[in-house]
């Protein structure tokens, strides 16, 4: 399948993403500009990935600037054709402020940027991101963010949950989801949420830095390998 | 031809020189040189590129020393010490590693945030002016006690501390360069000067290696980046001057990470254009610095016009703008009539740019403000300083220190508490906390990331791995500054072997206090001296590294700390060695000999409450044997660990290489830990020692290693092959840490005061 690793000035996790899709899972992937703009930008790809990293500079608040950039109209217009877009860590800040998602994220708790290796519930494999996974199933990926807090208002939070809109949970080895486990504040141990329509998914952590065993853990194949095989049935 | 501006006319007075750092005779001297009297501009620029931080006036003699002998993997070196920015060694398939340590201890003092943020921003900087992408950084800090008794103290050491580790997160995580590794470590020496020195390490494909050289005379020379406004004025006399609490904030410079990783990814895409000619930073003395190292590279002469550089602030004058350090600006040397290639290319990457000036063969450095001519002076004159020889002698307390009679010193009663207590001082406790606020796996290269001997980065697209590891040590070299100096060197090469990389070269950043004392220039000989034969020995020549003298603040200065920082390559990275015992049930074995040495052990200070005794002594040749068993046992695949025996002695290695879990809720929900314990039994040879010396004492050359049964006569005969000492010392495994006959602790306790000893000294109960 064909993936477009969006680059926002300030983006540092696009190498990361392209080498994993392409090196990795031996997928085709393109770099695509901020600045390109038209429904064409974005008609040739299966996916489109908004990396992780600080997108001009997370000046104003993190992910406010990016959203507004030319390439998001087109992001916007292929998230509602339904094709998949996947925000990773600042790509999901940046889907967030662009409202693709719901809710917003707020500083870590701890005030601090947090990064370790963390344990996910997989809350639901009904997505085509997650499908690769057992339903509940603990993976490890890791974390880096400092602003990572997941909030929404009481009524967005209940309408996501009612909707399994939730994907991805801090939770501890045994899968257990408690407050000590939680490495950044986020309401009900949030990690990574998909809109009602399960086209679009945001997350934290970071999937493609879990995909080769020499880096210390594979289970972050479960999203790509997800992709290919939602691709290869679609 | 023009004239200077107020020629002939401008008799500095004593605190004018003292403004630009320059002494009476220095001033002289350049007038002798010029043939005339410097005006005001031209003055400031003589005092930033004569100061210790450009000059090396005082050190330069005693760098010398480090290119004395030859040095055999020194084939690998492809830029030395002093040709440009950054070393680089070959790490083969046509890739460089490019590498060097720099110091930001003045700003830092000041401003810690931004001190230690810009501090990342500029060592990074001058990695990616030489081709090379930055993989990785690693920064060794030094602080006062965090636990100091008195109150006020050790909330000052905490502020330190807490915004220093701040700023260097801030500014590495934002420009996606995993802080991998690096140390940390407490005394009261550091108090009112902590130390911030920053390693960057980069990857450039040889062919592409690029250089700050000035060439082809009417090229463009072209200002990228932030604007120029009036912070930092100074910064590089700042730095060479004793007493950063003298002075003030304004001559911090503020960082703006977003602006350096744009920088970054325009100058590395600016490599492969045709126009690029040069490249060079902007650090310490701005653009004096940078055009004057152009000029003088390319063997040329560079005009520059000042009113043609962006300002952030209206009225600044020439001087301002020559001595500016606004940070994130970069100096490139452009083909002539590529100018609009070349600024259309940053200005993609949303970077603005000024044509300044052009590329002379006049070998001068001229400074216009539209037709005045602010400055013109020969560059060969700023980049030859005067030079200084001087005699150093011992301080006679240290001496008499290290002389001290420990003999009488009482063993404690209880060895699993003081074994507890060591385990949670800070200088030995787990960094978690620090290392928890650093990206350390952005890029996808991180193999073995903080808290083992050394980072491990793999280098996509080949089998191979690079290892790196910081090493200091200011208690010993304070002591014993020659034996010190050897063991910095040969413990940072340590680090590198226990992971199963060869040490390929070294970086060194130089941390003493006032060169002009007698005493301080004694410490600044030895150390270096002791560096020198060291790198030699192990095979590890020096390929870069910066100098910070003035470290001082009410007239005492701190330890000598030199850093070092030591680069290995792994042939292979799938056989890379962890620090921690693998599994339950192998052999633990100890590579090396134990000797009664508790002097100037980190033991003395924590426990006994002081410093001094004679530092360990180290045996080159036995250290080269010993990292070269490890080496070979690790490519035979012979062991399943291998960790140095530093700080805290064997007791303390020994328990860093247990695991299990140890009271961190979020952190014990990171992974799965297994519970490996240790089970040893001290071998004959150390029975006649101290009980002290055996657990704590720091003797070198050891590290401890695990393995399987049946891997137990490779690893005799390797170690004998060698003339290498090894003891089976017991075996892995269990939920306790016995070290017979000595001492026997809970697994739990033991990592618990480990895991969690830097945050009670952080929160004042420890």
């Amino acid at each position: 399948m064909n993936f477009a690793v969006v680059v926002f000035p300030g983006s540092n996790c696009e190498v990361d993403t392209f080498h994993t899709a392409t090196s990795v899972f031996g997928q085709d992937a393109e770099y695509v500009w901020h600045e390109m703009r038209g429904p064409e930008t974005l008609d040739r790809f299966d996916c489109v990935v908004l990396p992780g990293g600080f997108a001009h500079g997370d000046y104003l608040r993190v992910g406010a600037i990016a959203a507004i950039s030319p390439v998001m109209e087109a992001v916007q217009a292929f998230a509602e054709r339904g094709g998949l877009v996947l925000g990773i860590c600042n790509g999901f800040q940046v889907l967030l402020e662009a409202q693709l998602l719901p809710g917003a994220v707020l500083r870590n708790n701890s005030l601090q940027h947090r990064a370790q290796w963390v344990h996910l519930r997989v809350e639901s494999n009904q997505t085509p991101y997650t499908r690769a996974y057992e339903q509940g199933q603990v993976v490890t990926y890791p974390i880096s963010h400092g602003d990572g807090s997941y909030f929404a208002d009481p009524q967005t939070l209940a309408e996501l949950e009612t909707h399994g809109q939730v994907v991805f949970r801090y939770c501890g080895a045994a899968g257990n989801v408690t407050p000590e486990v939680n490495p950044n504040g986020s309401l009900n141990n949030i990690a990574g949420i998909r809109n009602r329509r399960g086209n679009v998914l945001g997350l934290m952590p970071h999937p493609e830095r879990a995909c080769e065993a020499i880096l210390g853990g594979e289970d972050g194949r479960g999203v790509f390998d997800s992709l290919v095989g939602a691709m290869v049935s679609a | 031809m023009t004239t200077v501006a107020q020629p002939e006319t401008f008799q500095p007075t004593d605190a004018q020189l003292r403004e630009v750092a320059l002494s009476r005779a220095e001033y002289e001297q350049f007038c002798e040189r010029l043939g005339r009297s410097p005006n005001r501009v031209e003055l400031g620029i003589c005092g930033a590129m004569w100061s210790e931080h450009c000059g090396y006036k005082n050190s330069k003699p005693l760098l010398k020393r480090f290119r004395d002998r030859p040095i055999k993997s020194a084939a690998r070196v492809l830029v030395g010490a002093g040709e440009e920015n950054a070393g680089a060694v070959d790490v083969g398939d046509g890739l460089a590693a490019i590498f060097k340590i720099e110091s930001h201890n003045h700003p830092s003092a000041v401003e810690p945030f931004q001190g230690a943020a810009t501090g990342v921003g500029g060592i990074v900087r001058d990695i990616f002016t030489m081709g090379a992408r930055p993989i990785a950084t690693l920064d060794s800090l030094r602080f006062g006690p965090l636990d100091d008794p008195n109150p006020v103290k050790a909330a000052r050491n905490r502020y330190l501390f807490e915004n220093v580790v701040g700023g260097v997160g801030h500014y590495s995580n934002c420009i996606g360069v995993p802080n991998a590794g690096g140390e940390v470590v407490f005394a009261k020496s550091y108090a009112e000067n902590p130390l911030v020195n920053a390693m960057c390490v980069g990857i450039a494909h040889i062919d592409k290696i690029a250089s700050a050289r000035a060439t082809g005379t009417g090229n463009s020379v072209i200002l990228v980046g932030a604007d120029t406004g009036r912070d930092g004025l100074h910064g590089a006399t700042f730095a060479s001057v004793d007493d950063p609490q003298a002075s003030h904030r304004g001559v911090v410079q503020v960082g703006d990470p977003f602006r350096e990783k744009l920088l970054i990814e325009a100058c590395l895409e600016a490599l492969d254009a045709p126009w690029l000619v040069g490249m060079q930073d902007l650090g310490a003395a701005g653009l004096t610095s940078s055009t004057v190292e152009c000029a003088s590279k390319g063997q040329s002469g560079i005009e520059i016009d000042v009113a043609k550089v962006s300002r952030r602030e209206a009225g600044m004058t020439a001087y301002e703008i020559m001595l500016s350090e606004s940070q994130e600006r970069m100096l490139l040397i452009v083909e002539r009539g590529r100018e609009a290639d070349a600024q259309a290319l940053f200005a993609r990457w949303g970077l603005h740019s000024d044509v300044i000036g052009r590329v002379t063969d006049d070998q001068l450095v001229r400074v216009m403000d539209g037709d005045t001519v602010e400055a013109e002076l020969p560059h060969d004159i700023l980049t030859e300083p005067p030079m200084y020889v001087r005699d150093g002698v011992e301080a006679s307390h240290i001496r008499a220190a290290r002389e001290r009679d420990l003999s009488n010193l009482p063993v404690p009663d209880d060895l699993g508490a003081t074994l507890l207590r060591l385990l949670a001082a800070p200088n030995i406790a787990s960094k978690r906390l620090v290392y928890r606020r650093y990206d350390t796996t952005v890029q996808t290269n991180t193999v073995m990331g903080p808290g083992g001997d050394a980072t491990v980065l793999r280098l996509k697209g080949t089998p191979r791995a690079i290892a790196v590891a910081t090493d200091g040590n200011g208690r010993y070299c304070y002591l014993d500054p020659l034996v010190g100096g050897r063991i910095v060197v040969a413990e940072a090469a340590r680090n590198v072997s226990c992971t199963g990389a060869t040490p390929l070269a070294a970086t060194d950043c130089l941390n003493f206090g006032n060169p002009e004392k007698p005493a301080v220039y004694y410490q600044l000989q030895q150390a270096v001296e002791g560096m020198a034969q060291a790198c030699e020995a192990l095979g590890t020549p020096v390929i870069s590294g910066n100098v910070s003298l003035y470290n001082e603040s009410a007239g005492e200065p701190i330890y000598p700390t030199p850093i070092v920082g030591v680069l290995g390559l792994l042939d292979d990275a799938s056989k890379r060695c962890p620090a921690k015992f693998q599994r339950a049930g192998e052999i633990v074995a100890l590579l090396g000999e134990t000797r009664d040495e508790i002097g100037a052990s980190e033991y003395l200070e924590r426990i006994h409450g002081l410093v001094a005794g004679r530092v360990p002594d180290i045996d080159l040749d036995l250290e080269v044997g010993v990292q070269a068993v490890c080496r070979e046992a690790i490519s035979q695949g012979l062991i399943s660990s291998a960790h140095d025996c530093s700080d805290g002695g064997l007791a303390v290695a020994l328990v860093e290489a247990c695991s299990g879990p140890f009271g961190i809720p979020e952190d014990d929900a990171a992974r799965e830990v297994p519970m490996i314990g240790v089970r040893v039994e001290l071998p004959e040879p150390c029975r006649d020692l101290r009980p002290d010396a055996a657990l704590f004492g720091e003797t070198q050359s050891r590290i401890v290693v695990s393995l399987p049964a049946a891997s137990w006569d490779a690893l005799s005969d390797l170690a004998k092959r060698h003339g290498v000492p090894l003891y089976c010392l017991g075996e892995t495994g269990g939920d306790r840490v016995g070290i017979a006959p000595h001492l026997d602790v809970s697994l739990e306790a033991s990592l618990g005061a480990y895991e969690t000893g830097l945050e009670k000294a952080l929160k004042g109960d420890s």
